[in-house]
């Protein structure tokens, strides 16, 4: 690990204060710190958001779950309110990496990372969550634009990320054997403005199986997806699944979602 | 058995206290006043000339203390690093030993070898200074699979070895074997990939050199599973400092698997560099550079041909192997495929012509050596593979048609046709033995109901054997080996009646500490508490071998034995005078002497206070209660087993589940049942690992190793396994005095084929380990397509 600056601001205005081009936020760390001890990565200033108050709250009223920043895997997945509100969501938290991670590792910083392979990204883009930052409000089919890259600017920090409730949800994962990371994860959810399915860790970023959706739109049901291919031209492939693998995996997964929602 | 803790009893680990309590003193743990720091910078590359190393800026850097290549090694007088056992190719000529310096002169042949060690005050600051330091590389195209290896063309690992050939080595009769290939009714042929394996024990490999100016000492502690061959071969081989000059202290030392054999080059350096810089300087691995610089297992390329009457009988077996070595010759590596391979190729059966030819080749990956179990485990993986598939071509059970060709259980000592002499065993219980355990009669209808729930269901069987107790000196002299494989023991008694043993065995997971413990309280009576293993100190421990090969408890365990004998005869004599009897009317019995046809008698506590007090003693033997020996063992020992693995495949995603397994394994005379099957769960895990998780990738352009971190290397974990069944069979092992086996790899030799040929059953089809998802989901769908 390289010298870096260490601050551990009590506000988000403070934290924003502090961002420079050199700089990096600490959430939870689970990705940034693997990198920082490998010397992959140098920041000049490490912004830790872990003593802002407030920001790891979790609220839930009848309509949305609302989830602060630094809300690590371990207390969203422990949540009775989270459970009884969206269940597929404390579902997706506790299948994330393991017991160390979760007590560790934190949605926003999962969400802001945007790990082409990571979890809460589908769910973000499955429920059509509102993400919040100190400055504005951004659609969950705005946030995620590619490998690792997301609308957040340069001065802004993500806060929370409101999760509508929906009348029915599942996730379900392919997990790397190995790095227990999503081979393809696919988010599954019936809601108000119609069914969404969003895919993670096939692709470069997490994104909408509109085919899935269509034929789920018109029925709500495993059976309604035979047939239904997803391309296999654009995604991953690697050691542990082709790209012809993982889109065989998407239709699998996302059947086994709808089951699991009750379709 | 004589008590609750003495031999066959279940006694907790003693070790276990302080392992468990984070009390264990790894290397790591280990300072030593003023310590400095050393870090290696290793190669990014594959395969490349080194043109020019400028470490000026790095040296002007904060904290450094020195920095050294391999030109100041070569320019000190230190040789390279060796390897230990010649083997002559089938021509005559011996194997290619290439140089191998501990320090990369002008050419780097692997990714992570070294090229430079910095020594700081930190290591970060030596890590620092190791990014200043400018290498100027000309890259050359790497080769990385052993088939490549021989292709013409192929890149040319060193210039001294053409077609990158170390050997080319043949055992057997091959004029037999051709003549049962022409008589034989059937003949069944398959093509296996033995899967390169990344050791991965707990602990990383570390060091630390430490001088001591005044008594001119090197004193290296080092994560070794024998200390005294790394003080041999550092000081008679490498020319490091003269024997009684050099101390190595492989202290408690978290898992080896075979890679904390070898000599490497880490260690090499450190103990070299702490006098060149009069103070100490340890290096301890990061997980990275274990992935690329331990010694990896396996990685054997072979194609097999089994030919058999009409009936199912063996009548030959035709086994090529071309074995990856990697970039250079590690200190065992060229026997493992060799005399740990070739030799087991009987397996369990009667197959009279054996013919093996082995191409060892180099390669620019990391080098190959022993890992839990060395050459037994691709033997059995060949034999077991190619006997299931040939049950199946014949549409015979693969049951019936082991117990056709097992070796009878009254047919020993049995020579095979590959110059083992099994000495005992019973292969039919074993097998029948698994198959209760596993409920054989109720398999058609599990599977049944698999199928009637969309999924495939498999079963499959490893009948094992494998070669342990390593070995004969004047048996393993002859095929090779640069070293004798006895083992030595010291039962030192203190006055107060408490012993201290010195074994040269060293445990680093094995639980020697209380097994060994076991033997002493057994036989001498004394209280288990009372009796401490020391190892791993050739300041203490008067010499020894060290642990692999499945050896302590036969070699070592025996050596104990010859001690203790030892003490019972001297014990006699003072027991004698203490008692004023004659010495042969003295009967002994777990630590107490009496006279017989008497109630007299005295306790191995009086008399081993009566020897340290000589007051009323026997005027003309020597005072004290402390004995050595050395035990060369006679032969190999031979356990065997069958395990039994059952499987559930999903063919919509390709997951498969291991259902269920039954183990009988047949040990020997058993000392403690409870680290017997311990050992047997950890060797299991790790051949399920291999057969379905664990895989060494190299990307074949550039040679950078893919699956070198856990994000990429899938290690097995808990819920991979069901819980295991588990019983063994006893029979004695007629070659040393405590009649045991060893047990330590059996499992990681047994469960690979057990495992593959449950999900080859399970399929229709043959594929290759590891048996990952995605392959096994291509081969459903292949057979699906297929029927369609």
């Amino acid at each position: 690990m390289y010298d870096f600056n260490y601050h551990r601001p009590g506000s988000v205005d403070e934290a924003v204060g502090l961002i420079n081009e050199d700089a990096k936020i600490l959430a939870g760390g689970q990705s940034l710190l693997p990198t920082m001890k490998l010397r992959l990565a140098q920041p000049s200033d490490v912004i830790d958001l872990g003593a802002i108050p407030g920001l790891s709250d979790i609220s839930v009223d009848g309509s949305s779950v609302t989830i602060g920043a630094t809300a690590t895997h371990a207390s969203v997945a422990a949540s009775g309110a989270v459970a009884g509100a969206i269940p597929a969501l404390a579902d997706l938290a506790s299948g994330i990496g393991d017991t160390q991670v979760r007590n560790v590792g934190t949605m926003g910083g999962s969400v802001a990372n945007a790990d082409p392979a990571a979890d809460y990204p589908a769910a973000v883009v499955g429920l059509g969550a509102t993400v919040h930052t100190n400055s504005r409000s951004i659609a969950a089919d705005d946030f995620f634009t590619g490998i690792f890259e997301t609308a957040l600017e340069e001065n802004e920090i993500l806060t929370k990320v409101s999760f509508p409730v929906p009348e029915a949800a599942a996730y379900v994962k392919f997990a790397n054997p190995a790095s227990r990371y999503a081979i393809v994860g696919v988010f599954v959810a019936k809601t108000a403005d119609g069914v969404r399915v969003a895919v993670t860790g096939a692709g470069g970023s997490v994104f909408r199986a509109s085919a899935m959706e269509a034929a789920l739109n018109a029925n709500f049901s495993a059976s309604a997806l035979d047939g239904i291919a997803v391309a296999s031209d654009d995604l991953n492939s690697d050691l542990h699944a082709s790209a012809e693998y993982r889109a065989h995996l998407v239709a699998v997964m996302a059947k086994r979602a709808v089951q699991a929602a009750g379709g | 058995m004589s008590s609750e803790t003495g031999i066959g009893a279940s006694v907790r680990r003693k070790e276990d206290k302080r392992f468990l309590t984070g009390k264990g003193r790894y290397l790591d743990d280990i300072n030593r006043p003023g310590q400095a720091y050393g870090v290696f910078l290793r190669s990014p590359h594959a395969f490349a000339k080194i043109k020019s190393i400028d470490i000026a800026e790095a040296s002007k850097a904060p904290g450094v203390v020195a920095i050294y290549t391999g030109s100041d090694l070569a320019d000190d007088g230190v040789g390279g690093l060796i390897c230990g056992w010649g083997i002559t190719s089938k021509d005559g000529e011996p194997h290619k030993a290439p140089a191998h310096p501990a320090i990369a002169v002008d050419t780097v042949r692997h990714v992570g070898d070294q090229v430079a060690f910095v020594i700081a005050d930190s290591v970060a600051q030596a890590k620092d200074a190791a990014e200043l330091i400018e290498v100027d590389y000309d890259e050359l195209t790497p080769v990385v699979s052993g088939a490549d290896a021989l292709a013409s063309g192929a890149a040319q690992v060193h210039d001294d070895v053409p077609g990158n050939l170390c050997y080319d080595w043949e055992l057997g009769d091959e004029a037999a074997v051709d003549a049962a290939f022409s008589s034989a009714a059937h003949v069944t042929k398959l093509d296996i990939y033995n899967n390169r394996l990344v050791p991965n024990a707990m602990e990383p490999r570390a060091a630390i050199g430490d001088f001591d100016a005044g008594t001119d000492e090197i004193i290296l502690y080092t994560t070794s599973q024998n200390p005294h061959v790394a003080r041999l071969v550092l000081s008679a081989f490498v020319g490091i400092a003269p024997e009684h000059k050099l101390r190595v202290i492989a202290p408690d030392v978290g898992g080896g698997f075979g890679s904390k054999i070898f000599i490497y080059a880490e260690e090499t350096v450190c103990a070299w560099a702490a006098r060149k810089i009069n103070r100490a300087v340890k290096w301890t691995a990061e997980r990275s550079e274990s992935f690329l610089t331990d010694a990896h297992g396996r990685d054997h390329h072979t194609t097999a041909e089994l030919a058999m009457d009409a009936n199912g009988k063996f009548l030959g077996l035709r086994v090529n192997t071309i074995a990856n070595m990697g970039a250079y010759l590690s200190t065992f590596a060229t026997s493992v495929p060799s005399y740990l391979y070739a030799t087991l190729l009987a397996g369990q059966y009667t197959t009279p012509a054996i013919y093996a030819n082995v191409k060892a080749v180099f390669t620019n990956t990391a080098p190959v050596d022993a890992y839990r179990g060395a050459g037994r485990p691709e033997a059995t993986y060949v034999i077991e593979r190619i006997v299931e598939r040939a049950a199946r071509d014949l549409g015979m059970s693969p049951v019936e048609l082991r117990k056709r060709n097992f070796i009878a259980p009254d047919a020993y000592p049995y020579e095979t046709p590959v110059i083992m002499t099994y000495d005992s065993g019973n292969y039919p219980l074993n097998m029948d033995t698994a198959l209760k355990l596993i409920d054989y009669d109720g398999y058609a209808a599990r599977k049944a109901d698999s199928e009637s729930r969309g999924k495939k269901r498999g079963i499959g069987f490893s009948s094992f054997i494998e070669a342990c107790g390593i070995a004969p000196s004047a048996a393993v002299g002859s095929l090779g080996a640069g070293v004798g494989l006895w083992e030595s023991a010291q039962v030192r008694f203190n006055p107060t009646g408490s012993v201290t043993v010195f074994t040269g065995s060293h445990s680093h997971g094995q639980g020697h500490e209380t097994t060994f413990a076991q033997l002493i309280t057994e036989h001498l009576g004394v209280p288990i508490e009372n009796v401490e293993i020391s190892h791993g100190d050739t300041g203490k421990v008067p010499f020894g071998m060290g642990t692999y090969g499945s050896r302590s408890l036969a070699v070592g365990g025996s050596a104990i034995m010859r001690a203790v004998d030892k003490i019972v005869e001297k014990g006699k004599k003072v027991a004698a005078h203490l008692m004023e009897a004659s010495v042969e009317d003295i009967e002994h019995a777990h630590g107490v002497f009496k006279v017989a046809g008497t109630d007299k008698q005295v306790t191995m506590a009086e008399v081993a206070f009566a020897a340290y007090v000589p007051h009323n003693y026997p005027p003309d033997l020597e005072p004290g209660m402390d004995e050595t020996a050395f035990y060369d063992p006679t032969n190999f020992t031979f356990p065997a087993g069958t395990h039994i693995a059952e499987v559930e495949i999903d063919p919509d995603t390709g997951v498969v589940e291991v259902l269920d397994w039954a183990a009988s394994d047949d040990f020997g005379n058993v000392i403690n049942p409870m680290i017997v099957e311990g050992q047997i769960h950890g060797g299991v895990a790790q051949g399920i690992g291999q057969a379905l998780l664990e895989n060494a990738v190299y990307d074949t352009e550039t040679g950078q190793l893919l699956s070198g971190s856990y994000m990429d290397y899938t290690m097995p974990r808990a819920d991979d396994f069901p819980s295991l069944k588990i019983e063994t069979t006893n029979t004695p092992c007629p070659g040393n005095p405590l009649g045991v086996k060893g047990c330590g790899e059996a499992g990681a030799i047994a469960a690979p084929a057990a495992l593959m040929n449950a999900i080859t059953d399970a399929l229709g089809v043959e594929i290759d380990m590891p048996a990952t998802r995605e392959k096994v989901w291509h081969a459903a769908q292949s057979v699906q397509q297929a029927a369609e």
